[in-house]
């Protein structure tokens, strides 16, 4: 199942160059990008494990590009996404948050349905990457 | 159906008009006093930027060239100074595509423990970029007297992204001439990769008098005419003192003059001041420093 999350998800993979230019464009707004990454991409998954710190004073997207490239090539099995924190007065918080990488097998998710007293039913989406042994290690 | 030809002739000269470069080193010769060889050799960086962006668009193979620098010279010679302009000329010609320099001493490059260094380089070289990275004083990232010295470490990470990021970043050396010299004789393939070695001369006594004119008037003041004649005597007799930086000499020297200004028109404020004292350097605002008592 694609992945469908952040901004651009539903156009095809963004591709470097692309990446390059809208993180330019975060810096040139004065924006702090971040790269974080994740095995488990569950809506409510709201902290995906932070690959180094954001990057505040850049003014050239190659230094993000960089660190995206690291990201991805130490977690080519995972989810990597940028993130773009605007600090002003007003906003203090993400602007832009878009995927840069995802797994070529992507698990997706299911539904799960819980039976209750007098038949009542309670819905839970639950990712299939949590169930993976490996899951349990890292993010 | 037409195909398109790319054009057989390039007007080189509207590419100069249009790359801004002409008004840049008209603004360098005008601003920077001297420096004869540093201006001949930032021309020659530019018209072979120029030729390059010329074939480039005749569609003739055009290998970046490699831009990293190094620049020698004594105190107070314009190091500094220069480098933020090279950004300048350098992002005018579509080289580098920010104009932005980030200055670094081996402080910002070597850590302090081990597996510190390499996050720390890193980090400085992601922050410039796109840019200038200007090393002040590089050799000290060398310290042959210490083998375990961490800076070597910075030195192999920077000569990678030298050799790798060519198109990304251009980094500008400096520091004195003969400390160079030994560094680059210890450290082989940094100078294997630097193709430009720029030396600064010191300057001469007119130089020095037209820098401290120029920098009078950038603070706003004016010599009165005797203050200028001392100056002149001022800057020969502190050329032949131990510890002569050259323009940051002359700088220092104008602060002290100001002081002294300020210090003279606040002993005597009983009287009314007009604009004119408070601009003026008089002569004896030079003339009380020490060089002329020894």
């Amino acid at each position: 199942m694609r992945l469908t999350q952040g901004q651009f998800s539903f156009l095809p993979d963004l591709t470097d160059g692309e990446i390059t230019m809208q993180v330019q464009y975060a810096l040139d707004q004065g924006w702090a990008v971040a790269v974080e990454f994740t095995r488990d991409p569950h809506p409510r998954n709201t902290y995906w494990t932070m690959w180094g710190n954001p990057m505040f004073d850049l003014r050239d997207a190659k230094g993000v590009m960089m660190e995206i490239d690291a990201c991805r090539t130490a977690n080519p099995d995972q989810y990597v996404k940028v993130l773009a924190f605007d600090s002003s007065e007003g906003f203090e918080t993400v602007r832009m948050s878009y995927l840069v990488n995802r797994p070529a097998d992507e698990p997706g998710f299911e539904l799960v349905r819980a039976e209750g007293p007098g038949r009542r039913v309670d819905y839970t989406v639950r990712s299939h990457a949590t169930a993976r042994p490996e899951a349990r290690h890292g993010a | 159906m037409t195909v398109m030809d790319k054009p057989v002739s390039i007007d080189l000269d509207a590419l100069y008009r249009e790359s801004g470069i002409g008004a840049m080193l008209a603004e360098m010769d005008r601003e920077l006093v001297g420096l004869t060889p540093v201006k001949t050799r930032i021309r020659e960086v530019a018209a072979l930027l120029l030729v390059e962006k010329a074939r480039r668009s005749l569609g003739l193979k055009a290998e970046p060239p490699s831009l990293h620098m190094c620049f020698t010279g004594n105190p107070g010679t314009g190091k500094t100074t220069v480098a933020l302009r090279m950004a300048g000329i350098l992002h005018g010609l579509g080289y580098i595509r920010r104009d932005h320099v980030v200055s670094v001493t081996r402080d910002d490059l070597v850590g302090q423990y081990i597996g510190h260094t390499a996050p720390k380089t890193k980090e400085v070289l992601k922050r410039a970029m796109g840019g200038v990275l200007f090393i002040d004083e590089a050799y000290y990232l060398y310290r042959p007297e210490n083998e375990r010295d961490y800076g070597q470490e910075a030195i192999e990470i920077l000569l990678q992204v030298m050799e790798d990021n060519r198109d990304d970043l251009v980094v500008i050396l400096a520091g004195y001439k003969d400390r160079m010299d030994t560094f680059f004789k210890s450290n082989p393939g940094m100078a294997s990769r630097i193709a430009h070695h720029v030396d600064f001369p010191d300057y001469e006594p007119d130089e020095l008098l037209e820098i401290a004119r120029l920098m009078v008037e950038r603070m706003h003041y004016r010599f009165a005419p005797e203050a200028e004649r001392a100056m002149g005597e001022y800057i020969g007799r502190r050329m032949a003192q131990p510890r002569f930086a050259n323009a940051r000499s002359i700088r220092n020297a104008l602060d002290r003059a100001r002081l002294r200004q300020a210090n003279r028109l606040f002993e005597a404020r009983e009287r009314a001041v007009d604009a004119d004292a408070l601009l003026t350097i008089a002569e004896e605002d030079i003339r009380a420093s020490r060089v002329f008592v020894q």
